[in-house]
């Protein structure tokens, strides 16, 4: 039972906090009012992907005992039992965070557009006054 | 002149120096968005012309970016499909393109310009580019590409169109964040992102359930972005509230380059083989789309605002594509139906949009109540709207009729009959929402007259764009009953592994 938890929930806990992640942040965006922090929400949800992807290149056994360095070719070549981290979802990532930080940015912008039309951002609100408009009209 | 196996990143590398180009070129004339943004869609359109030539003569192109082989460099495949999507996609594009120019002077403020089309160009580069890569990962870059310039030319219009771009936005991302954690799956037990050396890699790995994962994953993804029936909840307000121009660009080019993406996915990195054994969602595809094709008709009926109308008729015609889709492994038709309706559907829709964005330009008219007499006022506009909602309904020998009759003859060939009802149904249902429209544009007469709106034609800018469509309608029509470029279909089927019925 605990060789088993330590199999497959401490050893791989990096995997469990980016669900864990995951799910916070999808359910921000499904079930929040509130339009910032829907948008709250998907940060958490697009870094909990971050986590997933860095956790991939990960060649440890867990806790620290025995770890992957830097994918670099040195001197004295390769030595017993050199292992190294894959550098490519890293990379991979650091294109995620630029796409991930753009929408935040668009989506911002246009949560500011938003609350200066209608002085609020609340969904409820906004929707409320939509459904005005369209009476009046 | 350059070795035609550089045109494929040209058509990319292009126009994404052009929407700098246009941002710079702003400071100087703000008018100059327009002129630069056109001459660069018109070259990747030739570009287009020559690599679908390039592909049918002589084959498959692969450019292989900085010189890295694949599967460690980023790989750009065109092979019969992506040409055939890219001209689509560019094709609409440049209609697009002639018809912002007088819409977007009403509706954008005039110092807004420049960015207005940096972020159109930068649209179309991110459509050209989902449609020439070959390359999971940078699939996902530019699909978010086109979908951020997407957000944000929606939002142009401002008010209403605020909303639906926040919903998109949110879904849109969501469906984009999906796809990432399925390359991320699929990563994980393969270790490339190259699409040809992911499918020679994932039979092996098919019983795996991180494979089978990634499949789910994708699907959802990339159907958000599709708006596939019980996806599509960002579509109508998104269709409905965006600039004229990007209405008829997001419609049309957009949402085909989304398929493409899916279909590409689907049969291209999973195989066919994948989804018979593993995943069996055609059946369940079948049915969503027929609900789709019901329910997006019958919406379309209860609108009242014709864009918004057109908005849930796009929801049906998605339905007739993934029916297509649904279909394609139980028939000697394959995705023949399918891949036919991407092209009809965007030349039918598009001239419907640029119809009834000219409506709501002359004579701000979105409500079909006061099309009163319209037919007489702007005759062209309205023949033009006239010959696409006929094709669309399907009169022979329009595309709509073409799509009809091989998806027809595709279901009565997989003995599912249950689906040429629901075509037929569905037809019927399209023929109440148009014809609605066709009696208030060209036979209703108000008593007295005065009461009728007085309009004049649209400018030529946004009628010949249309008519150019509405023409294409009936003589694409012709060309698919001749069997022209059925040979191209069976070359698509054939490398999917399509086209033969699998028992």
């Amino acid at each position: 039972m605990i060789e088993w938890m330590v199999q497959h929930i401490f050893d791989k806990y990096n995997y469990w906090i980016s669900i864990v992640l995951m799910l916070i942040g999808f359910y921000a965006m499904i079930a929040k009012e509130n339009l910032l922090k829907k948008l709250i929400g998907l940060s958490i949800f697009q870094t909990a992907i971050f986590l997933f992807y860095v956790s991939l290149s990960d060649v440890g056994t867990g806790w620290g005992l025995r770890f992957g360095t830097a994918p670099i070719v040195w001197e004295h070549g390769i030595h017993e039992g050199y292992m190294y981290v894959n550098p490519l979802p890293h990379v991979l990532m650091l294109t995620g965070i630029v796409v991930a930080a753009a929408t935040l940015a668009v989506a911002l912008a246009l949560v500011v557009r938003l609350y200066e039309e209608y002085g609020t951002i609340e969904e409820e609100e906004i929707m409320e006054m939509e459904m005005d408009l369209e009476r009046g009209t | 002149m350059l070795p035609i196996e550089q045109f494929p990143v040209l058509v990319v590398a292009i126009s994404l120096l052009s929407a700098i180009t246009i941002l710079l070129a702003g400071g100087i004339s703000k008018k100059s968005g327009f002129f630069i943004s056109l001459a660069t869609i018109t070259f990747q359109f030739i570009l287009s012309l020559f690599i679908l030539r390039h592909v049918l003569t002589v084959g498959t192109i692969h450019y292989w970016l900085g010189g890295w082989r694949p599967p460690w460099g980023i790989e750009y495949v065109v092979d019969v499909l992506n040409a055939y999507v890219l001209i689509i996609v560019l094709f609409l594009s440049l209609l697009a393109a002639i018809y912002s120019k007088r819409s977007v002077e009403q509706e954008i403020e005039a110092r807004k310009l420049p960015t207005f089309y940096t972020l159109f160009q930068l649209l179309v580069t991110g459509l050209a580019g989902v449609v020439v890569t070959g390359d999971m990962f940078n699939l996902y870059v530019f699909l978010e590409i086109a979908s951020l310039a997407g957000y944000a030319l929606i939002a142009a219009a401002g008010g209403r169109a605020l909303r639906a771009s926040y919903n998109y936005l949110i879904l849109g991302a969501l469906g984009i964040c999906f796809y990432l954690l399925a390359i991320g799956f699929l990563y994980s037990v393969t270790g490339t992102l190259n699409m040809a050396d992911l499918r020679v890699l994932l039979p092996a790995l098919y019983a795996n359930k991180a494979v089978q994962t990634a499949f789910v994953f994708a699907f959802i993804g990339l159907g958000i972005k599709c708006a596939i029936f019980p996806l599509h909840t960002w579509q109508p307000d998104a269709y409905t509230y965006a600039p004229s121009a990007i209405s008829v660009i997001i419609s049309t080019a957009m949402a085909k380059a989304s398929i493409y993406a899916l279909i590409r996915v689907i049969f291209s990195v999973f195989t066919v083989d994948f989804i018979i054994l593993f995943a069996p969602i055609f059946k369940i595809i079948c049915w969503m789309a027929a609900i789709a094709m019901i329910f997006g008709s019958i919406l379309a009926i209860a609108q009242f605002d014709l864009k918004r109308m057109l908005a849930y008729s796009s929801i049906a015609n998605v339905g007739y594509i993934m029916l297509g889709v649904g279909l394609s492994t139980s028939t000697t038709f394959g995705l023949t139906p399918a891949l036919m309706h991407l092209l009809n559907h965007a030349l039918m829709k598009g001239c419907l949009f640029m119809a009834a964005c000219a409506f709501i330009y002359k004579a701000g008219l979105w409500d079909i109540r006061g099309f009163v007499g319209l037919g007489r006022k702007m005759p062209y506009t309205c023949f033009a709207f006239l010959l696409a909602a006929l094709s669309m309904i399907g009169l022979p020998p329009s595309v709509g009729f073409v799509t009809k009759l091989y998806l027809i003859l595709a279901a009565l060939e997989a003995g599912e009959y249950i689906f040429v009802a629901v075509i037929f149904f569905s037809t019927l249902l399209m023929i109440v929402y148009f014809w609605h429209v066709v009696e208030l544009m060209y036979i209703r007469v108000e008593e007295g007259g005065e009461k009728e709106i007085r309009v004049a034609e649209a400018p030529m800018s946004m009628v010949i764009p249309g008519l150019v469509l509405a023409v294409l309608c009936f003589i694409v029509g012709i060309i698919w009953l001749i069997g022209t470029p059925l040979p191209m279909m069976e070359a698509i089927n054939s490398g999917f592994g399509l086209g033969v019925v699998v028992p």
